[in-house]
C-alpha cells in the first residue's frame, strides 16, 4: 500500500466516477448560476463571476494545502507517492489562482471601478501565484528527481506561512475586497437562491480537483516508473 | 430564468463582456489542466511502444546472429 503501482491500479477505479461527478457538478452550478439565480439588487448581473471566482479562490488555497501536507510527508517519510503528487499539485493550484486572479480583476472592474489594487487579499493572492510558480520552476531547475523534490517541499512548507495572511487579510487590514460570505460559525451574509449554486461550483471545483490531481499523478508515475516490470507489462497491454 | 431573451443573458445588464470573459478563460484553463496529463499518456505510450519494438528487433538480430 502506498507504492506509485498500488496508487496507479485503485485511482483507475476511481477516475469515471469523479470524473462523471465533477463534469456534472460544475455544469449544473454554471448553468444555474448563470441562468437562474436572481440578480444582485446592488452588483446586478457582474456578481454571477461569484460563481467561479469563489470556489476557484478556495482550491487555490486548499491545494496549495495539499502541496504543503504532501511536501512534509516527502521530507519525513521519504515516501515518492508524496514527491509525486506535491509536483503535480503545483500546475494545477498554479491554474486556479490564475482563474482566482483573473476572475476578481474582470470583477473588480465594473464594481470597485478598477482591474487591481494593491491591498492585502490581492497582493497575497499574486504571491500564492508565484510561489505555485516558483515550485514549477525550482523543479524544473535540478536535474535528479530527489534534490528537486527535496527543494520543493521545503519551499512549500515556508510558503505555506501565506495561506493563513491571504485567509484573514480581509479581516486584518482595511481592503477593498469583501469579506467572506460563506461563515462557517454563524449565519452565511448571503441569499439562499445565490448560496445554493455557489456551493455546487465549490463541490464541483473541488471534485474536479481530485480529477486533475489524480491525472497528472497517474501521468507522473507512469513516467518515472517507466523501467518498471509492470509498467512494460501495461505498454505490451497497449500494443496489443 | 432570470433573462427575458438570449441577447439579455448574453449582454448581463451591461456586464456581460466581463462575466462571459470569465467564464470563457476558466473553462480553456480548466480545459488545459485536464488534457495536458491524457496528451501525455497518449505520447508516453506511443514512445514507449516504439522503444518495445526496437528492443525487440535488436534480440531478434543477436539472435539470428546478423
Amino acid at each position: 500500500m502506498g507504492s506509485p503501482r498500488w496508487f496507479y491500479q485503485i485511482s483507475g477505479y476511481w477516475l469515471p466516477w469523479v470524473a462523471v461527478v465533477a463534469v456534472s457538478l460544475l455544469l449544473v452550478g454554471a448553468v444555474w448560476g448563470l441562468v437562474y439565480a436572481p440578480t444582485d439588487f446592488k452588483q446586478g448581473d457582474s456578481y454571477r463571476i461569484i460563481f467561479i471566482h469563489v470556489p476557484a479562490s478556495a482550491i487555490a488555497m486548499a491545494g496549495y494545502m495539499v502541496m504543503a501536507v504532501a511536501a512534509a510527508i516527502s521530507l519525513i517519510w521519504k515516501m515518492k507517492l508524496a514527491e509525486v503528487v506535491m509536483k503535480c499539485c503545483a500546475p494545477i493550484g498554479a491554474g486556479m489562482t490564475f482563474i482566482s486572479l483573473v476572475s476578481g480583476s474582470l470583477w473588480g472592474k465594473p464594481t470597485w471601478g478598477t482591474y487591481w489594487v494593491w491591498d492585502a487579499r490581492l497582493t497575497s493572492m499574486l504571491i500564492l501565484f508565484f510561489l505555485y510558480l516558483g515550485v514549477i520552476a525550482l523543479y524544473e531547475a535540478f536535474e535528479d528527481n530527489v534534490s528537486a523534490s527535496k527543494a520543493c517541499a521545503v519551499l512549500s512548507l515556508v510558503g505555506s506561512v501565506n495561506i493563513p495572511i491571504i485567509y484573514w487579510s480581509v479581516e486584518w487590514w482595511n481592503s477593498l475586497h469583501q469579506p467572506a460570505t460563506i461563515k462557517f460559525t454563524e449565519e452565511s451574509t448571503m441569499h439562499i437562491d445565490m448560496l445554493q449554486p455557489l456551493l455546487v461550483m465549490i463541490a464541483g471545483f473541488y471534485c474536479f480537483f481530485g480529477l486533475l490531481l489524480l491525472l497528472h499523478t497517474r501521468s507522473e508515475i507512469l513516467f518515472r516508473e517507466r523501467n518498471t516490470k509492470w509498467v512494460k507489462a501495461l505498454v505490451a497491454e497497449d500494443a496489443n | 430564468m432570470q433573462f427575458d431573451s438570449f441577447s439579455a443573458l448574453m449582454a448581463m445588464g451591461g456586464h456581460g463582456i466581463y462575466v462571459w470573459l470569465v467564464y470563457g478563460i476558466s473553462f480553456v484553463v480548466l480545459l488545459g489542466l485536464l488534457v495536458a496529463p491524457l496528451r501525455r499518456d497518449q505520447q508516453f505510450f506511443k514512445q514507449q511502444k516504439m522503444l518495445m519494438r526496437r528492443e525487440q528487433h535488436a534480440k531478434q538480430q543477436v539472435e539470428t546472429g546478423s
